[in-house]
């Protein structure tokens, strides 16, 4: 009976699973603290110039005597990450849906899509701040820019990767296509389109890092991006750094916790 | 066969000189069938018997409406095909699978649930309800299949090789099965099939088709009581003729 042999391997599983849950913490914290390590040593045996590479130890007391900084400047970008990859998100799955949907989108929008990768944000930065002004929304804007595409692509695959003879079956059934749609093609693509989410997601830190540097904003405290820039031109390099850090760790956070999101979402269902 | 009320037995699928082409990958014209005529009175089991690619598969789509003839006519009642594969949704359970048409013609979840439980025991899948596919049988997903075609509430079925891709025991099985199954819920079954026994332990009537083009070029009545033994000496005989009839073909 499958019930009863998953429901015994999911208890022999328990402490299995928790150690690998540990495993999964432990191991990128050693490598990291490594790194860190190597780098300490490479810095002080070579004397390194501090405005070239900051030792970590300087990093730390940088990040350290400027938190109140660090943190308002924090907020204010991943404010801007997580809008702007909403936006990233539900723009780049509509425009998958309506290229699937209907072949003469696909043929007249993906050749843009694909260009507008290629567009260097700050030549356009002057415009968005034309149009919408010092605030949030140009950077929303050129993020979402950045990090839709990867959601295009994927869910556009994934939309056309369902089995034909599935469709047909729907439609033997009498399924409508909206109902083709909503009980096979968008279950499909549901993993496509998570993993084209977990790559606008890895980019979306930098995204809002040149969204930052690409349009002007006014305010002492104006993001990350504004920080690191600013502290570069002031010789403040490992006040850089320790944002760079800071948007490095936010990165992670935000990857796990899609993950997180995408288990509670799509429960997989194909182990053999 | 029975006949109904009126002492005839009507027919729930007509085929009267029905021909169909289809373009191969290369764009040139493959005929298919052609000049296909066919009769299934209501309530009684067809089975299609013919090499592969003789044009059963396009000769059910054609009947379910998946495709169109380019001549001929086409008169059923409303048909459903089970494909050969399963083709089970693997994020659903096997209830919500067997249940698909339902939610499709609109009825919800719990109702959908409700009606699928039912057949369910009856169909010897209690204590599955809730698994998925992968974690299913053959026969089972199959059973789940032939569930959900049939709970698409039409009257004719068309199987498409139903248990081909099952073991010689699972299949034995799951064609006993078939025919205690149609017994519970009476329906007009064409079954495409390329095994002569499997047509002559099912089927009320076998129909051979050509090599392609395929037309119909022998009909058999199997009037034999259930459940029919492969050894039985009539049953011996049909496989004879039909295997014969078959065998010609390939030879001329």
């Amino acid at each position: 009976m499958p019930h009863e042999s998953s429901l015994a391997s999911a208890q022999e599983n328990g402490p299995v699973h928790m150690r690998r849950s540990a495993a999964t913490i432990l191991a990128p914290v050693l490598l990291g603290l490594s790194i860190l390590g190597i780098w300490e040593l490479y810095v002080d045996l070579h004397g390194v110039d501090p405005l070239v590479l900051p030792a970590p130890h300087a990093m730390a007391v940088q990040a350290w005597n400027n938190s109140g900084l660090l943190w308002s400047n924090f907020t204010i970008t991943a404010e801007e990450v997580v809008l702007g990859l909403a936006l990233a998100l539900a723009c780049g799955f509509a425009m998958a849906v309506a290229i699937h949907v209907w072949a003469p989108i696909r043929r007249a929008v993906y050749p843009h899509a694909v260009g507008s990768q290629a567009v260097p944000i700050a030549v356009v930065g002057v415009l968005l701040c034309y149009w919408w002004g010092f605030g949030i929304f140009p950077k929303l804007f050129v993020i979402a820019l950045i990090c839709f595409f990867p959601v295009v692509v994927t869910t556009v695959d994934g939309l056309a990767a369902v089995d034909p003879d599935q469709l047909k079956l729907l439609r033997t059934l009498d399924a409508s296509r909206w109902q083709a749609f909503r009980f096979a093609e968008l279950p499909a693509a549901l993993p496509a389109a998570l993993s084209g989410a977990r790559i606008a997601l890895a980019v979306g830190v930098i995204g809002a890092y040149i969204a930052e540097t690409s349009t002007p904003s006014t305010g002492p405290h104006a993001g990350l991006g504004h920080e690191i820039t600013a502290d570069l031109t002031a010789l403040q390099t490992s006040r850089a750094y320790a944002a760079t850090a800071l948007l490095f760790l936010f990165a992670i956070a935000c990857f796990y916790a899609l993950s997180l999101a995408e288990r509670k979402l799509a429960p997989p269902t194909n182990k053999p | 066969m029975e006949p109904n009320i009126s002492g005839r037995s009507l027919s729930a699928v007509r085929l009267s000189g029905v021909s169909r082409a289809y373009r191969d990958r290369r764009g040139s014209a493959v005929q298919a069938l052609i000049n296909v005529s066919l009769e299934v009175p209501e309530g009684s089991v067809l089975a299609v018997v013919g090499p592969s690619g003789c044009g059963k598969t396009t000769l059910l789509e054609l009947i379910c409406d998946l495709q169109r003839p380019d001549g001929g006519l086409i008169e059923t009642q409303p048909a459903v095909l089970m494909p050969q594969r399963d083709l089970l949704l693997p994020w659903l359970s096997a209830l919500d699978n067997s249940g698909l048409a339902l939610r499709i013609a609109g009825h919800t979840r719990a109702h959908t649930r409700a009606r699928a439980r039912e057949l369910f025991a009856e169909l010897g899948l209690a204590g599955f309800e809730r698994s998925r596919p992968h974690e299913l049988s053959g026969g089972m997903r199959q059973r789940v299949a032939f569930l959900r075609t049939l709970l698409s509430g039409k009257q004719v079925l068309c199987l498409d090789e139903p248990f081909g891709a099952l073991d010689a025991i699972t299949r034995a099985q799951m064609q006993t099965w078939l025919v205690q199954a149609l017994r519970h819920e009476p329906r007009t079954v064409m079954l495409v099939t390329h095994d002569v026994e499997e047509a002559i332990t099912l089927a009320d009537r076998i129909a051979i088709l050509s090599p392609r083009p395929g037309r119909v070029i022998e009909e058999i009545d199997v009037e034999l009581p259930h459940p029919r033994v492969r050894t039985d000496a009539a049953v011996i005989a049909l496989r004879e003729q039909a295997l014969g009839t078959l065998g010609q073909e390939h030879a001329a």
